[in-house]
């Protein structure tokens, strides 16, 4: 069977590969896993004002007996402050809200945007990919500032409103969720179209000539076809969009009033405003459970589906 | 194919209108192609064809790529629109009918199996476009899957089966809602030579079981010639000659189907006499070929002679009794199939012709061999005379 090689480890490998192996290993241990443990270790310190703004510090000098001190001196009070605060949850909630409407919208959007692309002319495509991808190429904080010009009482927007008649006074943009939505939909576009772009037109045209030689009509056909297969290219452009989304920070700030609290504000002030290292850190870690978690258990559900295939 | 033997050489000569059992007169074809025409922009792929098949047939077309054979088949699929022409099934014009809704299937030459859907829900994915109730489909599929063998693969998908698997299952998808015409392109390609040719014979006892018209598109010769009982070889966007294998290989009309199907020497020469059972053929480096020509030909004319390999006789001592045409050469290469070998003779005119024989024996008392002089011969009836 042709799929059982893919899987199965290559024997006798040599020193060399071995060690190619181990790079992106070392890259995640340095990079994330070294790091994380310090926000862990932070979450679980108190805050003081001292410098750094926490206690208790690791300090090898002081041995067995200090590293023992140090542990006890650890605790989940910053966690229980989480828990006991309606704040922090109504942050968290907000966040995952907005995350979850605002990819909503882009997968409903970026669809069709991506369909268009991967049926265009070959030629055409590249030029139309290349257009998606273009806003990059200017700053994102000049894009979300341009934003604000557009969304205000005066801007673009609102003249144009008031000019077409559709409204006969300007109407509030800014400082909305519908600025938040706007700002977030129009940032996160490429995330969801690339992905999706990629996997419609990686599909076998065959399959769709299949599909009606078989009696479908077209609109069946993408019912039944090419829907469930782009269905890794859904999964990867949600999953780009969702999780950045939930801690993003930027965009509902400048766009965003003080009704449109998400957790990267609140990451934020306690940060920066209030100086309270271990709570942040804290609110990061829940963030990061919060994300990791069903991504976990929907790649271990795939796997399952995969196996029982076999 | 017939390989003749060194002493009695048994040539046949096909006899016309015994092969026609499947055209009466009365009967109406299945499918008619009438005067298609077919063009991408300014490029011709298929140009003013006129094409019946009758019900029952097992139809090949055969032809080198690009030769339109493709774009035939999905024209008559419907994913293609012809510019000009109509093309009929059971005697109703197609037109614009889309591909969905006609009354025939294909099997992919990639197979274009749905990844995501088992074996079982990819036999059953006609049916249920049909509407058709949950156990008939249930039982049509299980009928299927007998049919190819494939009943402990049900529910796999399409990326664990193997390429002949898979090739079973395109099958099988494609006969789920038992299609006037099954269209079949390139079925075997992708399949290793042995296996093959164990399927085309599964797809030949299918078709007689089944009784289903079967359109081929291949660009094998020898798979047309074996699946087939007539075969259209098409050149650029036409066809240049219909009959059954027989008839296609022993009496090609035109040096490029002679040329085409099977292997040929083509000797070029000019007419010099003629009768009805002899005509004298005066080749370009002087040989004399006396023929039977089976045509009307004015002497004078340009005429191409066209002898397969197995047909010539080749030994390494003058024959006892000379026969009309014999020729000398040396062998300057020696082609070792194992069933039979292929002898390049550069004769002394200069020519090369290429001999087969039949290695009917396993060890041959003297084998002929590389630089030997060499008598080649042929029966007057062993050749055709080609216009064109």
């Amino acid at each position: 069977m042709m799929g059982e090689t893919a899987g199965r480890p290559v024997e006798g490998r040599s020193f060399g590969a071995r060690v190619i192996v181990l790079v992106p290993y070392l890259w995640l241990a340095a990079f994330f896993l070294g790091p994380f443990l310090i926000v862990v270790k932070i979450s679980l310190s108190q805050i003081t004002m001292t410098q750094p703004p926490y206690a208790p510090l690791f300090d090898a000098a002081a041995g067995w007996e200090g590293f023992k001190a140090f542990l006890a001196a650890l605790s989940l009070n910053n966690y229980a402050t989480l828990a006991a605060d309606p704040l922090y949850l109504e942050a968290y909630l907000k966040s995952l809200e907005v995350a979850a409407i605002s990819t909503a919208m882009l997968l409903v959007l970026g669809y069709p945007t991506a369909y268009g692309i991967a049926r265009a002319p070959r030629r055409l495509q590249a030029v139309l990919v290349m257009l998606v991808i273009l806003p990059f190429w200017t700053s994102f904080l000049i894009r979300v500032y341009a934003w604000i010009n557009i969304l205000q009482h005066d801007g673009l927007l609102n003249q144009v409103i008031v000019a077409l008649h559709l409204a006969d006074h300007p109407l509030t943009w800014l400082s909305t969720d519908t600025a938040v939505f706007i700002g977030i939909v129009y940032s996160y576009f490429p995330f969801m179209v690339l992905p999706l772009y990629s996997t419609l037109e990686r599909m076998d045209a065959a399959l769709f000539e299949a599909a009606a030689d078989l009696g479908c009509p077209p609109w069946k056909t993408f019912w039944v076809v090419t829907l469930p297969l782009s269905r890794p290219g859904i999964v990867a452009g949600v999953l780009l969009c969702f999780i950045p989304i939930v801690g993003e920070f930027v965009i509902p700030d400048l766009l965003g009033g003080s009704s449109t609290v998400m957790i990267g504000q609140t990451l934020w002030t306690e940060f920066f405003a209030n100086r309270d290292w271990p709570t942040a850190s804290a609110v990061a870690i829940v963030l990061l459970a919060l994300l990791v978690v069903p991504i976990v258990i929907y790649q271990h559900q795939q796997l399952r589906e995969l196996e029982r295939g076999r | 194919m017939e390989a003749s033997n060194c002493f009695i050489p048994p040539t046949v000569s096909a006899s016309s209108g015994s092969t026609h059992r499947l055209a009466s007169a009365a009967q109406i074809p299945l499918v008619q192609f009438q005067a298609v025409s077919k063009r991408y922009g300014q490029l011709p792929a298929v140009e003013a064809l006129t094409l019946d098949i009758y019900q029952g047939e097992f139809f090949a077309l055969l032809g080198p790529s690009g030769c339109g054979k493709t774009t035939l088949l999905r024209l008559l699929a419907g994913f293609e629109r012809p510019t000009a022409g109509r093309i009929l099934v059971d005697g109703e014009d197609l037109g614009d009918t889309p591909p969905h809704r006609r009354p025939v299937n294909m099997m992919f030459q990639s197979y274009a199996l749905f990844p995501h859907l088992t074996v079982e829900r990819n036999i059953a994915f006609g049916l249920k476009q049909e509407g058709i109730p949950k156990n008939d489909i249930a039982r049509r599929v299980a009928e299927l899957l007998a049919l190819v063998r494939l009943e402990r693969y049900a529910g796999r998908k399409p990326d664990q089966l193997s390429g002949g698997e898979r090739q079973r299952v395109a099958l099988a998808r494609s006969l789920a809602k038992r299609p006037r015409v099954l269209l079949l392109d390139e079925p075997m390609a992708a399949l290793d030579k042995k296996l093959r040719q164990d399927t085309q014979f599964e797809l030949m006892e299918l078709q007689a079981k089944l009784g289903t018209t079967f359109l081929i598109v291949t660009h094998d010769q020898d798979e047309a010639m074996t699946v087939a009982n007539r075969i259209a070889v098409m050149e650029h966007g036409r066809i240049a000659q219909v009959g059954p294998p027989v008839e296609i290989y022993e009496r090609p009309n035109s040096r490029y189907v002679a040329d085409f199907i099977g292997e040929v020497n083509i000797i070029e020469g000019r007419l010099i006499s003629t009768t009805l059972e002899r005509a004298l053929i005066v080749t370009d480096s002087g040989g004399h070929l006396a023929i039977t020509p089976g045509v009307d030909l004015a002497p004078g004319a340009i005429t191409w002679v066209a002898l397969r390999p197995e047909k010539l006789r080749i030994a390494a001592e003058p024959p006892r009794q000379a026969p009309e045409n014999l020729f000398v050469g040396t062998v300057g290469e020696i082609g070792y199939l194992g069933n039979m070998s292929v002898y390049k003779v550069r004769l002394d005119s200069g020519e090369v012709w290429k001999a087969a024989v039949a290695n009917t024996t396993r060890h041959a008392d003297r084998p002929i061999v590389i630089g030997e002089r060499v008598w080649v011969s042929f029966d007057c009836d062993a050749t055709i005379v080609l216009t064109r």
